[in-house]
């Protein structure tokens, strides 16, 4: 690791650590914890999306039950609101587990398109069970969780941030160590070609049944505590189709497949998304504006902020070493223009960095 | 019993038009290995469509199919052009992507122009029935479902008597070997991408007829058709019509047995089982296909 990088992420720790001493108003920390919110969403959804290539649309199902197994244990355990519900936030990873053992199981015997719409199925059946289930869930008219009262003002928002931060720098963490582990690399193996992954030796099955899980504990944790932060939850709030969308926008729009390509795309986009929901929220417009980030992303940039910029920086440095004659032509600059470019893998929407 | 009797005549006469607009989606795929996930919006769009004409000229929506489905089948060749033919490599997962965004973007644009409040496409028919053997059926649906066969036999006549229903076929089997007896394969997808919309258009005018909707009602509608093309298996146009079938009379039993809340349940309880037992769907071809 250069000294830039070390000198670059203190940067980023310490600005994270600090911000709510410096900025305590609710405004902005409510941006910030939605903002962490989606940097470990988009995260936790690239394990399985990015590296195996899988693509869920339907990890909001994780989200929403993340969301009511521990809105329900708060509930019926009686635990007194405060810092102690928290604990409860594993607990809620661990139901989501299970939960994701049986959908990947089921929807794990697809791939490509049918299993995008698999996993966008399960979202909506458990929308369903979120309002059909009256009598677990209160249905339509929403589940209403205790919060602590003795947090008031400025402070309320505060120990929620620190609790999306904590997952948001677990995500990354467990995302850094899956890409440089060898099930990492057998995640990236079956993205790649999965019938010559499974040849060589590679548990398919075990791995992307693993990666799934990995990455909805991740959510199903993220939705515990953001549960906790509303603290009232609705079927259609969290089951939430553009919860689950988002994720995958900003992972697509930082870098599928990067360790850092979906912390930089929700840093970007989730504070706009706010922005301009605020703003055109009554008119709906905000999803017209999304649409055209959307498309705009998938159009002109498919494979992502952070892999461009390095094939940009590479070249640019490329050129540095070789000198400005090389751009005047002949026939060695048409080998290393070869050279510059990427390899013909790294060109397509899916490469790693 | 009479009462599970309507339900399975009711869920045939739905069914049709579900079918319809699952084989528009199906279509979209088979040829060019795309899931549309905006099919859900333009079925939206094309009842608000008929909304607005109904609303301004007091034109039937019947009748305002007219003039929709050819205004669909352009928007869907122009959204084919300037949104799905771009997409060079891996299309399979941006080209889903793509629509979703479209599906978002006709949502807001809906939910600006009409609000978000419900509505509904107004006519005589929707009300006024008549009994048949002891039962009361309102005349949308026998209308709906006349409209719909029409239009789903009027498809396959396109796609099994003429040249260039061949030519769709041929490269819903195998793109490059279509392109390499001279098939213009990008005419084609766009031709099939813009009839797949124009089946959206007819199916939204009995869709917003027998529902009220609203902009977000998409959701809904995409995600039953989709459970639909996975259950008839993804690319088979027989597959989505009998799948349609299956569904609808299903949730329709459901409905009358057990309680409507839980109808719509039916319809992933059916997908999980024909995962378990069938993964590749009805008609749908093994892995060979990638599916």
């Amino acid at each position: 690791m250069s000294a830039l990088k070390v000198i670059g992420l203190v940067l980023v720790a310490l600005v994270a650590l600090l911000l709510p001493v410096y900025a305590p108003d609710p405004a902005t920390t409510n941006k910030a914890v939605l903002t962490l919110m989606f940097v470990g969403l988009a995260t936790a959804w690239n394990i399985m999306g990015g590296y195996t290539g899988y693509i869920s649309l339907g990890h909001a199902a994780f989200f929403g039950f993340g969301a009511y197994s521990f809105g329900l244990m708060v509930i019926h355990l009686n635990v007194t609101p405060g810092y102690a519900p928290f604990l409860l936030v594993p607990v809620a990873g661990l139901l989501t587990a299970s939960l994701a053992v049986g959908i990947g199981w089921i929807a794990l015997r697809t791939r490509a398109a049918t299993f995008v719409i698999v996993t966008i199925a399960f979202m909506f059946m458990l929308q369903l069970l979120g309002e059909n289930l009256v009598t677990i869930t209160g249905g339509g008219a929403g589940l209403s969780l205790p919060y602590a009262h003795e947090w008031g003002g400025d402070f309320f928002n505060i120990p929620y941030y620190y609790a999306m931060l904590a997952l948001a720098v677990l995500a990354v963490v467990v995302s850094w160590w899956i890409r440089r582990s060898k099930f990492g690399l057998g995640l990236l193996a079956i993205r790649d070609d999965e019938d010559k992954a499974l040849a060589v030796g590679v548990p398919t099955r075990g791995f992307k049944l693993t990666a799934y899980v990995i990455s909805a504990v991740l959510v199903g944790m993220i939705g515990a505590v953001y549960g906790y932060y509303v603290t009232y939850l609705y079927p259609q709030f969290v089951f939430d189709p553009l919860v689950g969308i988002s994720m995958v926008l900003m992972a697509f729009l930082g870098g599928l497949g990067t360790l850092s390509g979906p912390v930089i795309g929700a840093v970007l986009l989730e504070p706009a998304q706010l922005e301009f929901a605020y703003r055109f929220g009554a008119s709906r417009l905000y999803l017209v504006f999304y649409a055209a980030v959307f498309l705009i992303v998938i159009l002109l940039l498919p494979r992502g902020i952070v892999p461009s910029v390095a094939d940009l920086l590479r070249s640019l440095r490329h050129r540095r070493l070789i000198g400005p004659s090389a751009t005047a032509g002949g026939l060695g600059t048409v080998t290393r223009a070869s050279g510059d470019e990427p390899p013909a893998a790294a060109q397509q929407g899916l490469a790693a960095p | 019993m009479t009462l599970i009797l309507e339900a399975v005549v009711l869920g045939v006469l739905t069914g049709g038009v579900y079918a319809l607009m699952a084989s528009g989606l199906t279509l979209i795929f088979g040829v060019m290995r795309i899931i549309n996930v905006g099919h859900g919006a333009l079925v939206v769009l094309g009842a608000y469509l008929s909304f607005a004409l109904l609303r301004s000229f007091h034109m039937d929506p019947f009748l305002s199919l007219l003039l929709t489905m050819p205004a669909m089948f352009l928007l869907g060749v122009v959204l084919q052009f300037v949104f799905i033919r771009p997409l060079k490599t891996d299309r399979e997962a941006l080209s889903v992507l793509v629509t979703y965004a479209l599906a978002l973007g006709i949502e807001g644009a809906l939910g600006y122009v009409f609000t978000a409040n419900f509505v509904e496409l107004r006519a005589w028919y929707e009300t006024a029935s008549f009994g048949i053997f002891g039962f009361h059926i309102t005349w949308v649906y026998v209308f709906g479902f006349v409209l719909c066969l029409a239009i789903l036999g009027a498809l396959f006549l396109v796609l099994y008597r003429t040249a260039f229903g061949g030519a769709i076929r041929a490269t819903m089997l195998n793109r490059t070997a279509a392109q390499l007896i001279g098939i213009d394969v990008d005419r084609v997808a766009a031709v099939a991408f813009g009839m797949g919309v124009a089946t959206a258009a007819a199916g939204g005018v009995v869709f917003g007829i027998t529902n009220a909707f609203n902009p977000g009602s998409h959701y809904d509608l995409i995600s039953r058709l989709l459970t639909i093309i996975v259950l008839g298996g993804l690319g088979s146009l027989r597959g989505a019509v009998i799948a349609a079938l299956i569904m609808l009379v299903t949730e329709d039993i459901t409905q009358v047995l057990i309680s409507p809340v839980w109808a719509n349940f039916v319809f992933f309880v059916i997908l999980v089982a024909i995962l378990i037992v069938r993964p590749q769907g009805l008609y749908g071809l093994r892995v060979r296909e990638r599916i």
